[in-house]
């Protein structure tokens, strides 16, 4: 099991990205901000979870700042994020 | 005699302007006009009600005009475009009566057929002499063309022309006569030049928007239309002039001249001009300043109005005899209808402008726009709004294919002689899909809040409130 | 028949989500020099999810991954073989030593994921006077190096000499280059043209390289890409040309005679050679029939 022990971020604010922050906390909690939300809110939450129960992850505040990232993008950055939160 | 007013409310005082009737501005100062704002000011001052504004289009800049529809100042809105900042509250339900949309060629032909009667028409004019002959090729708030206030000059009741730049009579070289004008209010300021034109037109630099460009750019030498005499037109979008960048290479390379430029003109049609890539511009609107010094000094750089550019119900208009348009859409649909009025979450955020006339007159009409934008797909099952049917489409140029109309078998053959990455358009959405995933739907409210009124009259779709 | 690849930085989504759109035959994603030591984790799974999601099965994909040298290039490999790309470039390959350093743990990786060795090529990138001088022997070094590059921008520092448009300071080198890999039997592609307003520069340059014998050329910019594909297609006169080959000898063989000659001129082996190649290649793109 993944233990997020700090404050991480990764990817950026630029077009067809996502800024992805990860905070440690009691329980998961995933906050999506998107343009295209009402498209795509439902998928982007989705993939988030399959991410972090990939990783074990239990106890995380995820942000999600998406710029319209493919859900490829939107893993990527997550996984990254999270890997980057584990690190000591 | 004498038309020089002391001020604006004057003006309006002897116009005779009553409740209820309408009043018209153009849009050549664009997001750097002063001129609608003061008016209404003035208008909201004196106790007008239930107004009708016919504006050829609203940018940001005119946001104070949404305090006189709250205060039913204004109770009516017809326009051809608008940005987003004043589409935002109309599609959060502002007005009580739908606004009406028309295209640049649909309102001038109404303004000339007398279908939508202007009461007092406001002129902006960046010059003008004390008998009301004006122009917006020189003064310092330049503009170049006054296209679209000459039908609004020509057929209104009263005509009140605003200048920050009184010459003496006779002003050489107008673009509405004095037999038009009833009054004219000199004012410190029509506009923000800054805001007027831009300084320069950009080329995209994004590898995507060049793909697309030159693919267009191809498929159009396919056509078989790019010969002596051929007439184009192209939107100022950032693919759409990389598309005609390529395009002049490939004029220039093969010696062709063309008979002539239409539209809104930026410099690079200026420059594909001055390097012989054809023999004329026809000129609706200025959109930087290279484009306003060519019509200024250039007789080879025409001054057009609206109606002589694209009404339908005009003997003819240069729209008719358009050889080529490159256009831009948000979404265009599997039957290949467009919409360029509402945004990714149903927000009104432009308008037809001169999309559907164009379209509708050119022998290829091409959209030029990437396979999806911020995930969404450009390709969508039922476009949110008809801006310009599917009929007068021809060819969806994207980064992932080329879609031909299946109207149009004889392009998709050429397109495919060429070389070119045709896609049906049914796989080009599933192409697409494969990468965003598949859009939910978006809903929206119950209020019709705008209504586009085509070219010919009829009326497509309405546009609801966002929920 | 692979003439083009083009560069994408392996951490901007924008462009490797259309790296299948942008009309190089290969594509090359960037984890290197492109990359920031603190972005190479991000980017690794961006390229990572790139290659695994995205269908780029119509195009060559090639990932350029840190050099032996780093401590990046092994996480690269971790991260980036199990969705198997078609080659990984090695960038800075100065000698054998650091091909059968990176080949032995491909190779590795390879057992453990239970794919066939080779199943990933390696494409190496020389950029040294180092690498350019064991060319050769770097190249057979392994069986698993499916092309060699030769990267001009590093090398030029490395000779201390200006890099100019023309390119007569990379002569020796490029020829060096083709050399090596006709003799290794492995494809050779030439350095990328950086200035990306130039048209007319990379048709030239272009057509330097192909008149020297490379298989093709990289780019760092997509408004070269149809230059290069254009400049590395057989040329309609080339196809036409080999196909009166083929005929001319197939005529000889029915008539029973053994000189033949076409338009005045000997055909001898070395010509129908080139014709047969003309004509793989033309196929290959569409642009002509079996002979």
């Amino acid at each position: 099991m993944a233990e997020i022990i700090k404050n991480a971020s990764a990817g950026t604010m630029e077009s067809s990205d996502a800024f992805v922050t990860i905070e440690p906390a009691a329980a998961n909690q995933i906050n999506i901000e998107s343009a295209v939300e009402a498209q795509f809110g439902e998928s982007i939450r989705k993939s988030a979870e399959e991410v972090m129960a990939e990783y074990q992850v239990s106890g995380a505040k995820l942000t999600i700042k998406d710029q319209g990232a493919l859900d490829c993008v939107i893993r990527a950055r997550v996984e990254t994020a999270i890997r980057r939160g584990m690190e000591a | 005699m004498t038309k020089l007013v002391k001020n604006i409310r004057e003006a309006i005082e002897l116009s005779g302007l009553r409740d209820g009737q309408t009043i018209s501005f153009h849009h050549h100062l664009r997001n750097g006009d002063f001129v609608l704002n003061m008016v209404m000011e003035e208008i909201a001052d004196m106790g007008f009600r239930d107004l009708t504004v016919n504006a050829s289009s609203l940018f940001d800049c005119h946001r104070p005009l949404l305090t006189d529809i709250e205060n039913h100042v204004v109770t009516r809105l017809m326009t051809d475009y608008v940005s987003a900042g004043i589409g935002h509250a109309i599609s959060e339900g502002i007005m009580d009566t739908p606004v009406e949309f028309r295209t640049h060629g649909g309102r001038a032909a109404d303004i000339c057929s007398g279908e939508t009667p202007i009461d007092v028409a406001f002129i902006a004019a960046p010059s003008s002499d004390p008998m009301g002959n004006c122009t917006g090729k020189f003064g310092k708030s330049a503009c170049g063309s006054l296209g679209y206030a000459m039908p609004d000059a020509m057929h209104a009741k009263k005509v009140v022309v605003i200048t920050d730049n009184l010459c003496d009579y006779p002003l050489q070289g107008w673009s509405i006569p004095e037999t038009c004008v009833d009054y004219v209010v000199v004012v410190d300021a029509i506009g923000d030049p800054k805001g007027i034109v831009s300084g320069t037109t950009k080329i995209t630099r994004d590898p995507v928007g060049l793909v697309m460009a030159k693919n267009a750019a191809k498929v159009i030498k396919a056509s078989g239309l790019l010969k002596d005499g051929f007439s184009f037109q192209t939107g100022a979008g950032g693919a759409s002039l990389a598309a005609a960048s390529f395009l002049k290479d490939m004029i220039l390379k093969e010696g062709i001249c063309g008979s002539f430029g239409l539209g809104g003109i930026t410099g690079y049609m200026v420059d594909m001009l001055n390097e012989g890539c054809f023999k004329n511009l026809m000129d609706v609107q200025c959109f930087d300043l290279k484009a306003v010094e060519s019509i200024k000094n250039d007789p080879r750089h025409i001054e057009i109005a609206a109606d002589q550019y694209a009404s339908a119900k005009a003997r003819s208009s240069v729209t008719d005899n358009l050889d080529i348009v490159i256009l831009g859409a948000t979404e265009v649909d599997t039957d290949f209808n467009v919409n360029v009025h509402t945004d990714s979450t149903g927000y009104l955020m432009g308008g037809s402008g001169g999309h559907s006339d164009t379209a509708a007159g050119a022998k290829l009409s091409m959209i030029i726009a990437p396979m999806f934008r911020a995930r969404l797909p450009i390709v969508c099952d039922h476009v949110a709004a008809v801006s310009t049917p599917g009929k007068d489409i021809d060819v969806l140029v994207t980064q992932g294919g080329i879609a031909v109309n299946p109207s149009r078998e004889d392009l998709a053959e050429a397109i495919k002689a060429a070389g070119l990455p045709l896609i049906g358009i049914n796989e080009l959405k599933a192409k697409a899909e494969a990468l965003t995933g598949k859009p939910a739907p978006l809903a929206h409210g119950d209020k019709v809040v705008a209504k586009i009124i085509y070219r010919d009259g009829t009326e497509p779709s309405p546009i609801y409130s966002v929920k | 028949m692979k003439r083009s690849m083009l560069f994408i930085p392996g951490n901007t989504p924008n462009l490797l989500i259309n790296g299948n759109c942008l009309g190089a035959d290969m594509v090359i994603f960037d984890l290197e020099d492109a990359v920031s030591p603190d972005e190479k984790d991000s980017a690794r799974v961006l390229v990572r999810n790139t290659i695994k999601y995205l269908n780029f099965k119509s195009l060559g994909t090639i990932v350029r991954i840190n050099s032996v040298d780093t401590d990046y290039w092994k996480k690269d490999l971790d991260e980036i073989m199990p969705y198997t790309p078609d080659m990984i470039m090695l960038p800075k390959t100065g000698c054998p030593a650091d091909v059968l350093k990176a080949d032995a743990y491909m190779t590795e990786l390879e057992k453990k994921l239970g794919l066939a060795k080779n199943t990933v090529k390696l494409m190496l990138l020389m950029e040294t006077a180092m690498g350019v001088e064991n060319a050769y022997a770097s190249a057979s070094a392994s069986d698993r190096v499916g092309a060699i590059f030769l990267g001009a921008e590093d090398l030029t520092a490395d000779l201390r000499c200006k890099r100019t448009k023309e390119g007569r300071e990379i002569e020796y080198a490029r020829q060096r280059m083709v050399v090596a890999a006709r003799a290794a039997n492995v494809d050779v592609y030439d350095t990328p043209f950086t200035d990306v307003n130039d048209d007319e520069g990379i048709r030239i340059d272009a057509e330097t390289a192909k008149a020297m014998g490379f298989t093709g050329k990289a780019s760092i910019s997509p408004r070269h890409v149809d230059a290069i594909n254009e400049v590395f297609s057989p040329s309609e006169k080339d196809i036409n040309y080999a196909y009166e080959v083929m005929d001319a000898i197939r005529l000889a063989k029915e008539q029973g005679r053994g000189a033949i000659a076409l338009h005045g001129k000997m055909i001898d082996a070395p010509i129908v050679a080139r014709a047969q190649q003309t004509i793989a290649a033309a196929v290959e793109l569409g642009l002509g029939r079996e002979a």
